[in-house]
């Protein structure tokens, strides 16, 4: 505990030193950078002896009413700070590179100040033991991230991200301190909330307001706003750990709640399924990279809802079989999701570092030019689309696996929609990753690129084997989720996860022989090939005369069969200028696909509260005479009133 | 010794009604000095039986000192440098006026005869006397145009929460007391300075002609 203490301590004085130095830039980074860094490696050691069963308590007193300074580490709030602490740490020393190259010679310091204070907000959010410590930490980690989000706030599309974000996250909040209202009328201490009389109420509350932050549809719309906005490494944060706050919000409300009824299960199963699939097919149409991820985020957080759904629905029905590997796969998902997200995110920042440009259809042939980014991109995004023996393929498998142990009209929901989601996704990140490394540079500035610089290298390259072991040691780790299933779900889970591990082994097994097989024949490749020269030619050009690279086959093309397919949904924006006449010259393409939520339900909304709230501004007219007279009359009004 | 806090307070409020009714600035800075001067004598006068402490006397002191002196002085230094108008040119006439300050007298009676008092706490007419401040003041800020007389409504208004401090909560140690007025110091200070700046950069220092300053864009 005293670790986790120095850990924040550490964070505070950090943000505060960079933002305090001014003078020079550099020393601000490395201040910032260095003492995040630090403090999230020793933040790591109480993260994970809380998750081999060294749990830790503190409490003192609070001179705010209802508050109390209580922290703890048990296993939920382990599980959570490993993964925090580890890509925090990582994306600190990323952050240094990034920031350090900075266009326009902007000091470091204000993003270091508020980075730490995002890392210190969630670090507090995860082992706070009272609802008002809990909603101040949620507080700060809401703003600072806000504030992150709108670093480069000279341009217009960050600023609206930025409001976007504001406004959805005060929104959850709002609802999240409904919850705490209605949970504790007598103690806001957690250690006193126990089953609730309105748990429906409540549980339906905990959904909106944890959900708003976890980016579930359509409470998600900040997001794909907000991740492009942001530096890369905050990406990472806010994609890989920041989002999953509202997990671990949703599972330390149900710790509360009690038993479980048919419909929460039903609920978070509709919600997960109907937000997976929407956001996936989001993630097809879009041009910018960082959005593609930001979608597939909304689609993995969603994942991670069925999986909670299978669980509460076993949790109901009695069989710890389905709601241990539903829960399991839901944390496990938890995991891979932080460390792969991350290092999408990470390499999404080194490409557009190196080319200036998020855009699909404008870069190409990376794999060359960056062969350390491209093969870490591909690790996380075979992780994050699901492929064996990566764990995004475990945390589906055992959600898929508890689901069929199941039978009924829940379970298979959740498998058709994570059927769908899980094919759909592959074709994602296939797009992303071909579009954006493979083939020709389709512009000048790609041309160029080159791999970053080791701050920014190191980071993914420590990710992306972390990932591949995180998999391939899947059969071994699962029993140690056990206590955290068990504070979850509340029933002895051990016995479920040990049987469950025969099967993954297996695919453990086949995926390392595959892995050989692929090694060996890339390996009798090379020594066939060596001592010969091996020659580059265009590939087959239909019999054009000049083919140019901004003719390849883009990422655009490739969805186009799927985006035709889910247009009704997608409502994908065409504007072009086709070419006229026998001797065309200039021609114009673009599509462009907004987010359905925001413009067919949000935006009317908003339009109407601000066309409602326009006759407000006739009171702020600015004579001060006026603005006296109604305080002084109020007053009077007020006084006569209550003194009849 | 209640007969003179109630003479005091009649005084007081009669400085008020002659605020009300003047037509030259340099009559009303006077009657807020002159208001200042004799809220001075109420701690000593309510500390009653119990004696004069050297808290009252203190306060008392305190109060000649920053209302009496420092506040007309403040406010006159602003009308020579900014060589402001010394007419008022008020929206409500001076007449109107003085029957507006007759009906807020009215008001402030009718409100006190509703406001239950602890028992032994003051004379009876504390209470209309500092509701009546208080109402005068915020019409003085309301009805004129000039920033220096809002600056004076202020003051007056300021009176008046003193007026009911004084006589209602004497229990309420010093430091509040010293601390409230320091208070009113620093703001009065503060607007001094804003005024004097504000007539020498815009020539006039009407409030009404500053209604652009709001944060929303008229279309």
């Amino acid at each position: 505990m005293t670790l986790l203490l120095v850990a924040l301590g550490l964070l505070v004085a950090g943000g505060a030193a960079a933002l305090l130095c001014r003078q020079s830039p550099r020393a601000a980074n490395l201040l910032g950078a260095g003492s995040a860094a630090a403090a999230c490696a020793l933040g790591l050691v109480p993260a994970v002896t809380g998750l081999v069963g060294g749990g830790a308590r503190l409490e003192s007193a609070w001179s705010v009413p209802g508050g109390s300074l209580a922290l703890a580490i048990d296993p939920l709030s382990a599980f959570f700070l490993v993964p925090l602490f580890g890509l925090c740490g990582l994306a600190a020393v990323y952050g240094a590179g990034y920031l350090s190259a900075a266009p326009g010679g902007r000091s470091p310091g204000p993003p270091w100040f508020h980075f730490s204070w995002l890392v210190a907000g969630m670090v507090v959010v995860v082992t706070a033991r009272n609802a008002v410590l809990f909603l101040v930490a949620w507080e700060v980690m809401s703003l600072a991230s806000y504030f992150l989000v709108t670093r480069d706030d000279e341009r217009e599309d960050v600023r609206e991200a930025g409001w976007t974000y504001l406004v959805a996250t005060h929104f959850g909040n709002a609802c999240l301190i409904a919850l705490f209202a209605l949970l504790g009328p007598r103690s806001l201490d957690f250690a006193d909330f126990g089953p609730a009389s309105h748990a429906g109420l409540l549980f339906v509350l905990a959904l909106i307001g944890f959900g708003t932050k976890a980016g579930f549809m359509p409470l998600h719309v900040w997001l794909p706003e907000a991740h492009p906005a942001a530096p890369s490494h905050v990406s990472a944060v806010m994609s890989g750990v920041m989002i999953k706050m509202g997990i671990y919000g949703l599972l330390r409300t149900l710790t509360w709640l009690g038993p479980p009824p048919l419909w929460w299960g039903g609920l978070l199963i509709a919600a997960g399924a109907a937000s997976g699939v929407v956001a996936v097919m989001f993630a097809l149409a879009q041009r910018d990279l960082k959005r593609v991820l930001a979608y597939s985020s909304v689609e993995n957080t969603s994942i991670i809802a069925l999986g909670l759904g299978v669980g509460l629905v076993g949790l109901h029905a009695g069989t710890p079989g389905v709601a241990v590997l539903g829960l399991a796969g839901a944390l496990l998902h938890v995991w891979t999701h932080a460390l792969g997200k991350g290092l999408l995110f990470l390499g999404a920042g080194a490409v557009l570092h190196a080319t200036g440009t998020r855009d699909l259809d404008r870069l190409g042939g990376l794999a060359r030019r960056m062969p350390l980014t491209s093969a870490t991109f591909l690790v996380g995004a075979a992780a994050i689309a699901g492929l064996p023996p990566l764990s995004g393929f475990f945390s589906e498998f055992l959600i898929l696996y508890g689901a069929v142990q199941h039978a009924g009209l829940h379970s298979l929901a959740a498998m058709v929609a994570l059927a769908l989601m899980s094919g759909l996704a592959a074709a994602v990140f296939v797009r992303a990753f071909g579009g954006a490394f493979l083939g020709v540079a389709r512009d000048d500035g790609v041309r160029v690129a080159h791999d970053p610089g080791a701050a920014m290298r190191a980071p993914m390259a420590i990710l992306a084997p972390a990932l591949l072991a995180l998999g391939l040691s899947t059969p071994v780790l699962l029993p140690a989720l056990a206590p955290v299933v068990e504070q979850i779900g509340g029933l002895p889970a051990r016995r479920e996860l040990d049987a469950a591990t025969a099967p993954l082994a297996v695919v453990v097994l086949g995926s390392t022989i595959f892995l050989a097989l692929v090694a060996l024949i890339a390996g009798l490749r090379r020594s066939l090939l060596a001592g010969r020269t091996v020659g580059a030619a265009a590939t087959w050009d239909c019999g054009y005369a000049h083919p140019a690279p901004r003719m390849q086959y883009t990422a655009s093309s490739f969805a186009q069969p799927l985006t035709a397919l889910f247009g009704p949904v997608l409502r994908t924006r065409l504007t072009w200028d086709a070419p006229r006449g026998l001797f065309p010259a200039a021609a114009a393409f673009a599509t462009r696909t907004p987010d359905v939520v925001r413009e067919a339900a949000l935006r009317p909304l908003f339009d109407l509260v601000s066309g409602a709230l326009h006759a407000m501004h006739r009171l702020q007219h600015g004579r001060l005479h006026l603005y006296v007279i109604s305080i002084a009359l109020t007053l009077v009004v007020l006084l006569l009133w209550r003194l009849s | 010794m209640n007969s003179w806090i109630d003479a005091d307070l009649v005084l007081i409020t009669l400085t008020s009604l002659v605020l009300l009714g003047a037509s030259r600035l340099g009559t009303t800075i006077r009657m807020v000095a002159l208001q200042g001067v004799l809220l001075s004598p109420l701690p000593l006068l309510l500390a009653g039986d119990a004696g004069i402490t050297l808290r009252a006397a203190g306060l008392a002191v305190a109060t000649v000192l920053i209302k009496g002196i420092g506040f007309p002085w403040l406010m006159d230094r602003a009308v020579r440098g900014g060589s402001l108008r010394r007419e008022l040119d008020p929206r409500l006439g001076y007449n109107a006026s003085l029957l507006a300050g007759v009906l807020l007298l009215a008001v402030a009676f009718l409100l006190s005869s509703r406001l239950p008092l602890p028992p032994g706490e003051g004379t009876p007419l504390v209470l209309p006397a500092a509701l009546f401040n208080i109402l005068a003041g915020m019409f003085v800020i309301a009805s004129r145009r000039q920033a220096i007389t809002q600056v004076l409504g202020y003051l007056v208004l300021e009176n008046g929460i003193y007026v009911f401090g004084v006589g209602i909560a004497s229990h309420q140690p010093l430091l509040v007391e010293l601390g409230i007025l320091l208070d009113v110091f620093a703001a009065v200070f503060v607007m001094g300075i804003v005024i004097f700046h504000m007539g020498r950069e815009l020539d006039h220092i009407d409030t009404g002609r500053m209604t652009l300053l709001n944060d929303w864009e008229k279309e």
